[in-house]
């Protein structure tokens, strides 16, 4: 079709830029029911990730995987149970009103839904307003004023004063989520986590979207997280792609590399399910027909790997014991007993190169 | 047009003719519109669709393109202020014989007859269209009571192979809908829609609310029970690249018209239309090299202020003058296969390609 575009820099993608924000270790926990019957649902374990400035990492996982969860403890909008969230390697600590605004002055956050994001009651103008004037306070009015123009430049909604007068409801979806992200904007944060942003608008406006993000994420060297569950959109959007799965993160690695050659036997699971039009006229895919009957919901087994009652390769031990993630290569690590199975190519290539030794 | 054509030509069997068989559904030159206090809005205009039996049908478009009104309006299941303004809409299944009815003529109580026993719809939403009230098994034993005439023992007969046909353990007809994943819930949705053995079953964006690797499966489930059951398959979807991995033959909507229609191999490697081409651009492959990528400029087209002619000009990059006045009539897209067919006259086959330098939604690529 097109000229291929395959950036050679693609692996060394996380080494651009220094690390903004922080996820070490994360667990959250959800007590479940009340007294002795009560259960604990853990909704993320031991999560760790790095944000970069001017970098965009991609979490990718299905509903229930615990993406969203780590969105909000990143935002702030949850405490985790243990783990702590670093801004510039320090610990945050949202002690009280104003450290908490002070750390989303820093770290913003879009959601998925842009219909139901905005207050219908209130014209555009008014939460870009609210927030240019809670944050930066310093402006004048018609800083404030000039700067609301601005942000709309910025998202492409031209002209601006005409938006700034409408109600959402006079607006599509791609439009609203740029006024979703012109909002996040308002307080020139560092941080942009983007909670699927683009899952509820239509196929031919997505790309703009996160076109426009991607735009500013290299004008104002945002740090993106990019949450989705569409892994094709990660290799497109992001450099770097980890992979949850039940709460945990399964794999991760340069985006390219991970989606042409995943070696966590999930991510495998995940690619072949893509929608794919170049499997034109083929019949849909015999073996996950088979797997049909026994997937189901996420399992609620904390022994053992999560994955293995799903997982083709899985044996007595991974059953019994979690695995850790560890490293393939300086780049990628997946969390699985059985990598010389699953991705035999990437262990062997592993074990030539003998730049990292495995912990076995 | 070769749909109708066709049509005219089954109606009345020569001997010469080839034995293409009679579509089981049949839409012709169907419109529907909402009716507002600022004047009607169309929704879908003049559109040809037909369904051989068996065959699998995907109808493409984005939101407000019309794609479910059009699969609601031809059961008839829009209520005012919808009004169906022209068109016809023939149904010709086993037990309704080779003539066939006509649903738009049909009396209320004709129509009962008619739904779900012959033409049954699985949902977009199974969260909302299951009652989170009543057991699996109320809901699925009211469809059989409702439209087959069979005994108790029958009913659970059939309720028990239902389950079975989409992978379910029995035990889950006690279950309440909210005690089954999405997935499941699906499922129970499509049991439902085949508890009567239609000849026709319209699926309405049926995995869009699912995790891709559920809705593979989904979509495996329903592959296989096509094969099995026989049934005819209006599939309705957003997702192209899903539809060109399944469906015989794609239909694509925009703004309410119809703008393209041919297989998916046609579809995916001869697109005739613009607005075909710049969907297939807008979705990233998690195979192959990495293409340029473009979306479509622009807004999915307002109903309520649609341009005349051709409603995708405003988006289009080979928009010209007389696009304001073209008549969206399907024309052959290839001399030598009249099954695949554009209502743009003027960019041919082969134009549309290569797409994305010029556009500017461009992503870039990543650092």
């Amino acid at each position: 079709m097109d000229d291929p575009v395959m950036t050679a820099n693609d692996s060394t993608a996380t080494d651009l830029g220094p690390v903004v924000l922080e996820a070490k270790g994360l667990y959250k926990d959800y007590k479940l029911g009340r007294g002795p019957k009560a259960s604990v649902l853990s909704a993320v374990r031991d999560v760790s990730l790095q944000l970069r400035r001017g970098a965009v990492v991609a979490l990718v996982g299905e509903s229930g995987s615990g993406k969203s969860t780590v969105a909000k403890l990143l935002a702030g909008q949850e405490r985790p149970t243990s783990g702590e969230v670093l801004l510039d390697g320090e610990p945050v600590h949202h002690s009280g009103r104003r450290g908490f605004r002070a750390y989303k002055s820093e770290v913003q956050m879009v959601f998925q839904d842009p219909f139901a994001s905005l207050n219908p009651t209130h014209r555009v103008r008014y939460p870009l307003e609210r927030a240019v004037r809670l944050h930066r306070s310093e402006l004048g009015r018609q800083a404030v004023a000039d700067e609301l123009v601005r942000l709309m430049d910025e998202v492409r909604l031209n002209p601006a004063e005409e938006f700034l007068q409408r109600y959402p409801h006079q607006l599509s979806g791609g439009q609203r989520q740029r006024v979703s992200i012109a909002r996040a904007l308002a307080v020139r944060p560092r941080v942009l986590l983007a909670d699927e942003p683009v899952s509820m608008l239509d196929v031919s406006i997505r790309l703009e979207v996160l076109d426009v993000i991607d735009h500013l994420r290299e004008r104002f060297e945002l740090a993106v997280l990019y949450i989705t569950h569409d892994i094709a959109s990660a290799r497109y959007f992001a450099g770097e792609t980890l992979v949850m799965y039940a709460g945990e993160i399964v794999e991760r690695g340069p985006s390219e590399d991970l989606s042409q050659s995943p070696a966590h036997p999930y991510t495998q699971l995940l690619l072949a399910a893509a929608p794919d039009p170049d499997r034109l006229g083929a019949p849909i895919d015999e073996r996950l027909a088979g797997s049909a009957r026994q997937a189901g919901s996420t399992p609620t087994t904390t022994v053992g790997c999560r994955f293995s009652s799903r997982c083709p390769l899985a044996d007595d031990h991974c059953r019994a014991q979690s695995p850790p993630l560890q490293a393939i290569d300086e780049h990628r690590a997946a969390a699985c007993w059985r990598l010389d199975l699953a991705a035999p190519n990437l262990v062997q290539r592993q074990r030539e190169e003998r730049s990292v030794a495995l912990p076995q | 047009m070769s749909t109708s054509e066709q049509a005219a030509a089954g109606v009345a069997p020569t001997a010469g003719a080839a034995a293409l068989p009679l579509p089981v559904l049949e839409i012709r030159d169907f419109s529907i519109s909402f009716a507002t206090e600022t004047g009607d809005v169309k929704a879908v205009r003049h559109v040809d669709l037909s369904l051989a039996p068996g065959e699998i049908v995907g109808l493409a478009g984005e939101s407000g393109s019309g794609k479910s009104t059009l699969a609601l309006g031809a059961c008839r299941l829009l209520r005012p202020p919808a009004i169906i303004t022209g068109g016809s809409v023939i149904y010709r299944g086993r037990r309704v014989g080779p003539e066939g009815v006509e649903i738009l003529d049909l009396t209320a109580h004709e129509l009962r007859a008619l739904r779900w026993r012959e033409i049954s719809i699985v949902f977009q939403s199974a969260m909302n269209a299951l009652n989170p009230v009543l057991r699996v098994e109320a809901q699925l034993g009211d469809v059989i009571d409702a439209h087959l005439n069979v005994s108790r023992e029958e009913k659970h007969e059939r309720l028990n192979s239902l389950l079975d046909m989409v992978g379910i353990p029995r035990a889950r007809l006690r279950s309440y809908p909210h005690e089954l994943s999405g997935g499941m819930r699906q499922r129970i949705m499509i049991a439902m829609a085949l508890a009567t053995d239609p000849e026709v079953v319209i699926m309405d964006e049926p995995t869009t609310a699912l995790d891709v690797v559920v809705q593979r499966e989904i979509l495996a489930e329903i592959a296989e029970l096509q094969k099995e059951l026989k049934f005819a398959v209006l599939f309705i979807t957003h997702d192209l690249s899903l539809l060109l991995e399944i469906a015989d033959r794609i239909a694509m909507l925009y703004g309410g018209r119809m703008v393209e229609t041919g297989t998916g191999e046609q579809i995916h490697h001869r697109t005739a239309h613009p607005y075909t081409r710049g969907l297939l651009n807008s979705f990233p492959s998690v195979r192959g090299p990495r293409r340029k990528l473009a979306g479509i400029p622009g807004s999915p087209p307002d109903p309520r202020d649609m341009p005349p002619g051709c409603p995708f000009q405003p988006r289009c990059r080979f928009v010209k003058s007389e696009c304001a006045t073209v008549d969206m009539q399907l024309l052959p897209a290839e001399v030598e296969d009249p099954q695949h067919l554009t209502a743009c006259p003027y960019v041919k086959v082969g134009e549309v390609e290569p797409a994305g330098a010029a556009t500017p939604a461009t992503i870039r690529e990543v650092l």
